[in-house]
């Protein structure tokens, strides 16, 4: 039995690690360093109807222990990506989950249904979170009432279970999470990245052209870990939780706080076989907390 | 192929102000193919700073296992670089990009180098390369001011060295282009690396010959994945963009939009 082993709606995962959407692009240039077979699943990166060039540069800046980006969901489209991107994943024995970002409920039961019908995805991630575009993105994210309709209309027309991305950027993150689960979510993905600037020190203006960013990196792990916690005690979908992973331990306290399956997100930029190493060192880690099956530690900080 | 290899710190000095010239050994320098290339530099093995630094080839020792790096220490992240001593390990991602094309010039040319501050080192190896092909190769370096300025003997032993300094204090007063206006279009092609205003002018500048410029751009990955460094094309009926890191550093002049 594999110790590592979690099912999830739409998943079977052979571990519960999985590189997180913006983060490891289509795959391509991971696939030239490490089997991605290897990997639980894969998040590609955001596929909105019509391909998008993205923001103007500079769209990355280093904070303390963090990053700043606003890329602005970059890429060649929804028939880019069926044509080119899933086939050459197809190759992999590994479930794709496909990130779906647009600017109205049309393009994204658009992209949703056309997406969802792609041999190796599994399961869509409904992106309603992202901070870096004008229009759609986040503001779908920040109210339940719109949050509950996308979800609600993106299950309609999916042919795979629907998690939803949620932003960290709201008042109550619990509200969002009910919503999207009344609205017929089947799991949850979270946090996206905290709306952020950084400033040049000689000239005063902001670093990145798009003048705010997501911050991500281990800066913000202590955030997301306490929404997970949160979340994960008042919906009863399941929870894929990221934010700032960047070793083994933090998976293991993603777990604890109530997640059940954990992506690594701008780690892979750091190291770019973070995946399969915190993959391989996970048995041992399990070992030295004397559990058998990883998914006995889920939610282990509710237990109190 | 891209390793991650913990290289080993076989020399550090620093040649000019914040200049520091760097030698490392590790199996990674057997997989550079050409010069241009760069490595992904973690300075430090937690997470602050958080993201590596893409510091350019300058030269490659292939019978030694050894290659030279040339940086400026100017943020945090160079600075930890530049504390690092000899016998220390660091965790090197690379080769990286694509290189100057040596095979575009043939023996018996004539090559012109431009490049501008820390936009020189990587004409180092690739002047070398070409003058061993029997290239023969004109250089032209500018820097800010002479405390700044390094490798000029270096440059000098492998061919004809012009020194452009903002101030004066080094070689000329000025830019590269007001040096290349002096030598004249006697040459085949040319190679640059430098500030992207610098680009611009040596490609305005040269107009019609065939030029291959590298870029320096902000980068997050380092391998394509992050789309940090793109830049838009001038002719968009191919690609609309490209990226600096794994597409480039190096393309033919006119392909990118300065």
């Amino acid at each position: 039995m594999n110790r590592l082993a979690v099912e999830l709606p739409g998943l079977q995962l052979k571990n519960p690690i999985m590189p997180a959407s913006g983060c490891f692009g289509f795959g391509k240039e991971y696939g030239n360093l490490y089997d991605l077979s290897m990997l639980g699943a894969i998040m590609i990166k955001a596929t909105t109807l019509d391909k998008r060039f993205g923001n103007p540069t500079p769209r990355v800046a280093e904070t303390a222990s963090g990053m700043l980006n606003a890329i602005g969901l970059q890429n060649p489209g929804l028939q880019g990506v069926m044509e080119n991107e899933l086939p050459w994943l197809e190759q992999y024995d590994v479930p794709i989950i496909a990130n779906v970002a647009g600017t109205e409920t049309a393009d994204y039961v658009e992209v949703a249904k056309t997406i969802s019908m792609a041999p190796n995805v599994k399961a869509l991630e409904l992106n309603i979170s992202c901070p870096n575009v004008k229009c759609g993105g986040i503001t779908f994210g920040t109210n339940p009432q719109q949050a509950h309709d996308l979800t609600a209309a993106v299950k309609e027309v999916s042919e795979v279970p629907v998690y939803v991305k949620l932003s960290p950027n709201v008042t109550d993150i619990k509200e969002i999470a009910k919503a999207v689960e009344a609205g017929g979510a089947d799991g949850i993905t979270m946090i996206n990245t905290l709306v952020g600037m950084r400033l040049d020190q000689k000239t005063g203006r902001p670093v990145i052209a798009n003048i705010t960013g997501g911050l991500s990196g281990p800066a913000v792990k202590p955030v997301a870990i306490k929404m997970v916690y949160e979340v994960s005690q008042v919906v009863q979908i399941p929870i894929i939780g990221m934010g700032g992973v960047s070793e083994t331990a933090d998976v293991i306290d993603f777990l604890s706080a109530g997640a059940s399956a954990v992506a690594v997100g701008t780690a892979n930029f750091v190291d770019p076989f973070i995946c399969p190493k915190i993959i391989e060192e996970l048995p041992s880690k399990l070992d030295e907390l004397g559990v058998n099956q990883i998914s006995e530690l889920v939610g282990r900080s509710h237990r109190l | 192929m891209i390793i991650q290899d913990r290289m080993r710190v076989t020399g550090q000095r620093e040649i000019a102000k914040n200049i520091f010239e760097m030698k490392l050994t590790g199996k990674l320098v057997g997989e550079i193919n050409s010069p241009g290339q760069f490595v992904h530099i973690r300075v430090s093995d937690s997470f602050e700073p958080l993201l590596r630094r893409p510091i350019s080839i300058a030269s490659i020792d292939h019978q030694a296992n050894e290659m030279t790096i040339i940086y400026r220490a100017e943020g945090r992240g160079t600075q930890l670089l530049s504390m690092k001593k000899e016998g220390d390990e660091v965790d090197v991602l690379g080769p990286l990009g694509n290189g100057f094309p040596v095979g575009e010039t043939s023996p018996g040319e004539t090559a012109v180098l431009i490049g501008g501050g820390i936009g020189v080192p990587p004409l180092y190896e690739l002047s070398k390369q070409l003058t061993a092909k029997g290239v023969t190769c004109i250089h032209v370096l500018g820097y800010q001011t002479a405390d700044v300025s390094f490798y000029e003997e270096e440059f000098i032993r492998l061919g004809e060295t012009y020194i452009a300094t903002v101030d004066g204090t080094k070689g000329s007063a000025g830019f590269v282009t007001d040096v290349m206006e002096k030598i004249g279009d006697g040459f085949t092609t040319y190679y640059s690396c430098g500030p992207m205003p610098m680009l611009n002018a040596v490609q305005t500048a040269y107009t019609g010959k065939r030029g291959f410029l590298s870029f320096e751009q902000r980068m997050g990955c380092g391998i394509g994945a992050c789309f940090a460094c793109v830049c838009e094309t001038t002719d968009k009926t191919d690609k609309e963009y490209i990226k600096v890191c794994s597409d480039g550093p190096v393309f033919p002049a006119g392909v990118v939009s300065i």
